[in-house]
């Protein structure tokens, strides 16, 4: 048994709080596909404030990425401020501080270039608010790696410019409204059996 | 077995054929990487092999959008033909982002946890490693000079990246990060003027040569040179992050090596001595900020045998 998809990418800006705890609030404690998540905020953020509050709310185990940590089931990563997350071929996670890209670091067009780079078509990659176009041209990257594309819908977005961006970027994405998109992502990565009936 | 044998011989042929003919485009990256890396190697003697791959391939992919290429492979010919094209892509894999006072909050615990130990001291010698452009080495030099300290140190500020060096050894900066740079600098606890510590002059600012006069500059690389020896204190912000973990193992080993009994290792926030090959001699100062101190060397751990013959 095994789901055809091995990791989810998620990217969010203005409005990141309330869209990420009512979308991973509503993923179960059995959903095993890890997340990693690029949530822009300035550079002096109480990074471990934020996540101990999120690993208390959620179901699923949340924690601040550390340097080199191989991604584990089960588990969800929040990009720390002020620093690149990127996916390695090991499936290990890296920080780096190089350069802001479109104003951000941590920037989602990296973590998306990189995830789409390492894991191809087994990756799904998620815009959801925000008010600037970061995440656009790396959604694009997993679309063209075969990856699985889901765009909040910007009417239902609190800032829809970024997930207007992402869509305008993308040939097929999938558009749900914020609501939806836990329930369809338990729908898709639901364990698919090897062997063959009968 | 006979059976099987063809038919096992025409799948496996078949699988050959097949595989080579549609090897996937992020699989020639990689390959192209590796060669890349061991052109480099091979030509120039600098061994980027055990950096983090995907933040090297990034910088590499830039370099490459801003030349009139398509693949990283076509990178291959020219710098190992042309030196001058070498150094200039060497300071495309060089990080020099940083900033004075960067994290506060470390600078901080360094004038309070660091620097009272470091008063007992009649001489203290200092390594700045990975210092890039120098504003961190200005930064501890400025809070060691507020001390009544910096007479008594020995600073060696090195990096591999040459021209950052130079940067860092002329010790002038854009007069507009200053406004952001006092405000890192008191908010680390500052207690006097930032501006004080150097002269405005066009649009620059450039720090007193008082502040220089105990710092030596120097190039060296972590990947390849040796021991920096009998430090007190060695300082190595979020450069460890750009190292696989084999790397980052053998240049924690190079640190301790270089620190004297009891010498202080500050690192990035992000870095950590924890889950290194040399975790266990060393003992945690600051956590958050990231202060570790070098344990006594047991007898145990160092090796020795005593024979009570």
């Amino acid at each position: 048994m095994d789901s055809k998809y091995r990791c989810i990418v998620i990217g969010v800006s203005a409005g990141g709080m309330d869209a990420l705890s009512r979308l991973l609030g509503a993923l179960p404690a059995g959903f095993v596909i890890p997340i990693i998540v690029v949530q822009h905020l300035s550079a002096d953020a109480d990074d471990h404030f934020r996540a101990q509050c999120f690993d208390e709310r959620l179901d699923l185990v949340t924690k601040l990425t550390e340097d080199k940590e191989t991604i584990r089931a089960g588990h969800i990563y929040l990009a720390p401020a002020d620093y690149h997350v990127h996916i390695e071929d090991d499936l290990s996670l890296s920080l780096c501080t190089d350069h802001k890209v479109l104003y951000a670091r941590p920037s989602i067009d990296v973590l998306f270039e990189s995830a789409a780079f390492a894991i191809g078509k087994q990756l799904i990659g998620i815009v959801l608010t925000g008010a600037n176009s970061d995440g656009a041209i790396g959604l694009q990257t997993i679309e063209k790696s075969g990856g699985l594309v889901i765009v909040q819908d910007p009417l239902d977005a609190q800032s829809s410019a970024m997930p207007h961006a992402a869509i305008r970027a993308c040939m097929t994405p999938v558009i749900l409204p914020l609501d939806d998109i836990a329930e369809y992502l338990m729908k898709i990565c639901q364990p698919q059996s090897r062997a063959q009936n009968g | 077995m006979s059976s099987l044998g063809p038919v096992l011989f025409e799948q496996t042929g078949g699988e050959i054929i097949q595989r080579s003919g549609s090897m996937e485009k992020n699989d020639i990256t990689r390959l192209e990487l590796d060669l890349l890396i061991k052109a480099i190697d091979e030509r120039y003697d600098y061994d980027f092999s055990h950096y983090a791959r995907s933040s090297f391939r990034r910088r590499v992919e830039k370099k490459i959008s801003t030349l009139d290429i398509e693949h990283i492979s076509q990178l291959i010919p020219l710098l190992l033909h042309d030196r001058d094209f070498f150094n200039d892509l060497l300071r495309n894999f060089s990080i020099t982002v940083t900033e004075m006072f960067r994290d506060p909050e470390f600078f901080k615990d360094i004038r309070t946890i660091l620097i009272p130990k470091l008063k007992t001291y009649p001489f203290i010698r200092i390594w700045h490693a990975g210092c890039a452009t120098g504003e961190e080495v200005y930064s501890m030099a400025i809070m060691l000079k507020e001390a009544d300290l910096l007479d008594h140190c020995q600073i060696y500020a090195t990096d591999y990246n040459c021209d950052a060096i130079k940067i860092a050894e002329r010790g002038i900066y854009p007069l507009e990060l200053m406004a952001g740079y006092s405000n890192n600098y008191h908010k680390a606890g500052g207690i006097g003027e930032f501006s004080d510590h150097y002269r405005s002059q066009y649009q620059s600012a450039k720090f007193h040569d008082s502040l220089k006069k105990n710092i030596t500059f120097a190039n060296h690389n972590l990947v390849s040179d040796g021991v920096f020896g009998e430090m007190h204190v060695i300082i190595c912000r979020n450069v460890m992050i750009y190292f696989d973990p084999t790397l980052q193992n053998h240049v924690y080993t190079l640190f301790r090596d270089s620190l004297v009994h009891r010498g202080f290792l500050c690192l990035g926030s992000k870095d950590s001595v924890d889950y290194s090959s040399v975790a266990e001699q060393f003992e945690t100062l600051s956590g958050k900020n990231r202060i570790f101190q070098k344990l006594p060397v047991s007898l145990a751990d160092s090796g020795l045998k005593i024979s009570y013959g």
